[in-house]
């Protein structure tokens, strides 16, 4: 299978217990342990005990395998998820801040309106745009909007959630 | 009625059933101290914290209960290090508990304030910084249970000042409720089914046993299991004691200082049944070639350690003893003859012991072989022996023959240099009349020699065998294998007359220059009721054998 040897994307949740500390151990197990973090995401769950965390992380089945099963190992952690090769929906949402002149005005408008962006600032100069969507999407605003002069970009990093009706 | 946080602290040890700390006092610990006065918990002042963990280390590894050590905040606290690193790399259960700053200080650079969670995360199962009085016992119960449950391993806790002086009604949980922690020691009834059908049908098994045999006292399953089926059992350095060294199926340790017959048995079994081992580099040499021919069989209670290096065919994750003895069910309603089974396997292994046997030359010089040899003929195996690191601790691991589970101190992950002083001491506590013997180099020794003030204060009757060499003896062992002898730093010009730095610190000194005077020695050492350093002067430039160089693999040794 390709994925013994290839590194893949995998997108990782964890519920966490939500103390001081536990952010530090997660990025010290990656860091420690030379796994890399493409994005991390990390807010409080309904119960305000515990927090979720949304992972991107890129390796082979081997590592992948370690980083689960060290995140398992944390004592802080109480459930890991890993999404790849299952039915789910990642977001992300990014904020993006485009040079707006009276030439591009409506064309910027155009390209926020078809991906159902929105507009949450405006000078003179510039809009602002909050866009989320899937990594294909945001990838195919930002390049949209490149030429404009894109003069600022914020991303959340992905959150992501099964399909179905069942939790984690 | 309510307590202090420090009475608290100290009620809580005892109900874990604390008799002993190891510690060192300092300005954010002064209220525990003071409390420590009215408990009936012995404190044991060591004169280094490096040495408190050590020795705590020391004495969870011989007793198999946790050893628990308590250090100032800053300094106390940094001093730590080194022996939670040692601990955790060998899932050694210590608890360490350090003073911190007050609560509203923290942060603020203040006087011995250090972030010791921060600096030992990677080096601690877990750590808890105590914020509230009320968290208190709740953290001691959870902090007992992660460092003895599960792989075991260190776990600190941060005590603030203020927090200690604080009060609060004391209730100690009678158990543990942690929604995140939950170790698996069963193990899986399918996989261990697979397993059985494979070691049935193996023509030649090893056994290839670790410090995970011993952390879960299953030794008795494990020869059990050797022994009803004939197979022969390889050790690392962590595992030697959990089968009888002597026993006709032991083939010794394996790894860079294995043995011929242990090292060609893991390349020509087509079996390999690992049990609480991690296959590190130092066992496996280079790690494709390791057991090529081997179907592999990994047993271990910490997921992480299965196909972390080496991909396996059966991963089971369990406790050790949980799963041996479900094996063991197995095999009972198994009839066969399993020593004529296995003849030609066994053969053969005979064979490589007596083409390749460890040897050594005794001529007119000691040589440090010798030594060890003697303290083992004349302790009869029964004698619990640590030792420092380099050519003096795998010199131990070759010639004393562990027979007994828990009786070889020793820092295999870490390879810390000083550990086996203060771990001697901490086996000598928890042994008081048991011989105690660190096998040191004059190296090593240096590292925590001040702890001779403790053995003293405490008559603690703890023997060292010093392999004086005169060298850094295993660094120059590979300047001169793998540097063209180019001794860098490693000549130890200028060491203490050892005999009289005894004598300064009310211990006993004695020095042994000539083979004939080694067995007298050690024999006068044994007969004295104090600590007594014995100076061997040994032949300076003698190397360990066999030696698989780094990145080769085990099968290609250095022999002489
Ligand atoms: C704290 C520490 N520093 C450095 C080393 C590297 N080291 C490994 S073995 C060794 C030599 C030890 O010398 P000695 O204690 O005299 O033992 P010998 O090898 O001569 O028996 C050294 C320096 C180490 N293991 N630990
Ligand atoms: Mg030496």
């Amino acid at each position: 299978m390709e994925s013994e040897i290839l590194d893949m994307r995998h997108t990782i949740s964890a519920l966490v217990l939500n103390q001081p500390g536990v952010l530090s151990r997660i990025a010290g197990l990656f860091s420690g342990r030379g796994f890399n973090i493409e994005s991390l995401c990390v807010a409080e769950t309904l119960d305000p005990s515990v927090s979720r965390m949304t992972i991107v992380t890129r390796g082979n089945d081997q590592v992948i395998e370690q980083i689960t099963k060290q995140l398992n190992k944390l004592v802080d952690i109480i459930k890991v998820v890993d999404f790849f090769g299952s039915e789910y929906v990642d977001r992300e949402m990014i904020l993006i801040k485009v040079t707006s002149e009276s030439s591009s005005r409506a064309e910027i408008l155009r390209i926020v309106d078809i991906f159902r962006g929105k507009i949450v600032d405006v000078t003179p100069k510039s809009y602002t745009i909050e866009v989320s969507g899937d990594e294909n999407k945001i990838r195919a605003i930002i390049d949209l909007l490149k030429p404009m002069g894109i003069k600022e970009v914020v991303r959340t990093g992905k959150v992501a959630i099964s399909r179905g009706s069942k939790g984690i | 009625m309510k307590k202090t946080g420090a009475q608290i602290l100290l009620e809580s040890l005892q109900l874990e059933g604390v008799d002993t700390i190891f510690g060192f006092p300092g300005g954010a610990v002064i209220g525990i101290y003071d409390a420590l006065l009215n408990s009936p918990i012995r404190h044991i002042l060591v004169r280094h914290e490096q040495a408190a963990v050590h020795a705590a280390d020391g004495y969870a590894r011989s007793s198999g209960r946790i050893g628990v050590c308590l250090v100032t905040s800053g300094p106390g606290a940094t001093n730590t290090v080194t022996g939670l690193a040692t601990a955790y790399m060998d899932s050694i259960p210590v608890v360490v508990l350090t003073g911190q700053v007050s609560t509203g200080l923290i942060g603020n650079d203040a006087f011995q304030e250090a972030d010791i969670m921060g600096i030992t995360r990677p080096c601690t199962k877990h750590s808890y910084l105590v914020k509230d009085v009320k968290e208190l016992a709740r953290t001691i119960k959870e902090a007992f249970y992660i460092a003895g449950t599960g792989r075991h391993g260190p776990v600190l806790v941060d005590l603030p000042k203020d927090v200690m002086a604080d009060s609060a009604e004391f209730n100690y949980p009678e158990s543990v409720n942690m929604q995140s922690y939950n170790p698996t020691y069963r193990g899986h009834r399918g996989q261990i089914q697979k397993a059985f059908k494979l070691i049935l049908k193996a023509n030649r098994p090893l056994i290839y046993a670790g410090g995970g045999v011993i952390s879960s006292d299953a030794s008795e399953e494990l020869t059990t299991f050797a022994r009803t089926l004939s197979i022969p059992v390889t050790a690392t350095l962590m595992g030697l004691g959990c089968f009888p060294g002597v026993d006709e199926l032991s083939l010794g340790m394996l790894g860079m200082h294995g043995t011929y017959r242990a090292n060609m048995a893991v390349t020509n079994c087509d079996l390999l049944i690992a049990v609480g081992a991690r296959f590190d580099d130092r066992v496996t040499g280079k790690i494709e070639e390791f057991a090529p021919n081997a179907k592999i069989i990994h047993i271990d209670i910490d997921p992480t350690s299965i196909s972390k290096n080496i991909r396996v065919d059966i991963p089971i994750v369990g406790d050790a003893k949980d799963v041996l003895r479900k094996i063991n069910k197995l095999i009972q309603e198994e009839k066969g003859d399993w020593r004529s089974i296995r003849r030609e396997w066994l053969d053969q292994i005979l064979q490589w012991k007596n083409t390749y046997p460890l040897a050594y030359e005794q001529k007119d010089v000691i040589k440090p072989q010798y030594v060890v040899e003697k303290i083992y003929e004349i302790t009869k195996g029964e004698a619990i022996i640590s030792t420092e690191v380099g050519q003096n601790q795998m010199w131990t691991a070759q010639y004393y023959h562990f027979t007994k589970p828990r009786t070889l101190l020793t820092s295999g992950g870490l390879g810390t240099m000083g550990y086996g002083f203060p771990a001697a001491i901490g086996a000598q506590i928890a042994f008081p009349d048991k011989i105690v013997i660190d096998i040191a180099g004059d190296g090593s020794i240096q590292m925590n020699i001040q702890e001779l003030a403790t053995v003293a204060q405490y008559n603690l009757p703890v023997k060292i065998a010093i392999l004086n060499n005169r060298y850094l003896g295993m660094v120059r062992q590979w300047q001169g294998l793998f540097h063209n002898k180019r001794y860098s730093q490693t000549h130890l010009e200028v060491s203490p007359d050892f005999v009289k730095l005894a004598e300064a610190y009310g211990a006993v000194g004695l020095r042994a220059t000539k083979p004939e005077e080694v067995v007298p020695t050690i024999e006068k050492a044994l007969s004295i009721s104090k600590a007594v350093i014995m100076d061997f002067v040994v032949e300076q430039e003698e190397d360990v054998y066999p030696m698989v160089p780094v990145g080769a693999p085990l099968k290609e040794m250095l022999l002489v």
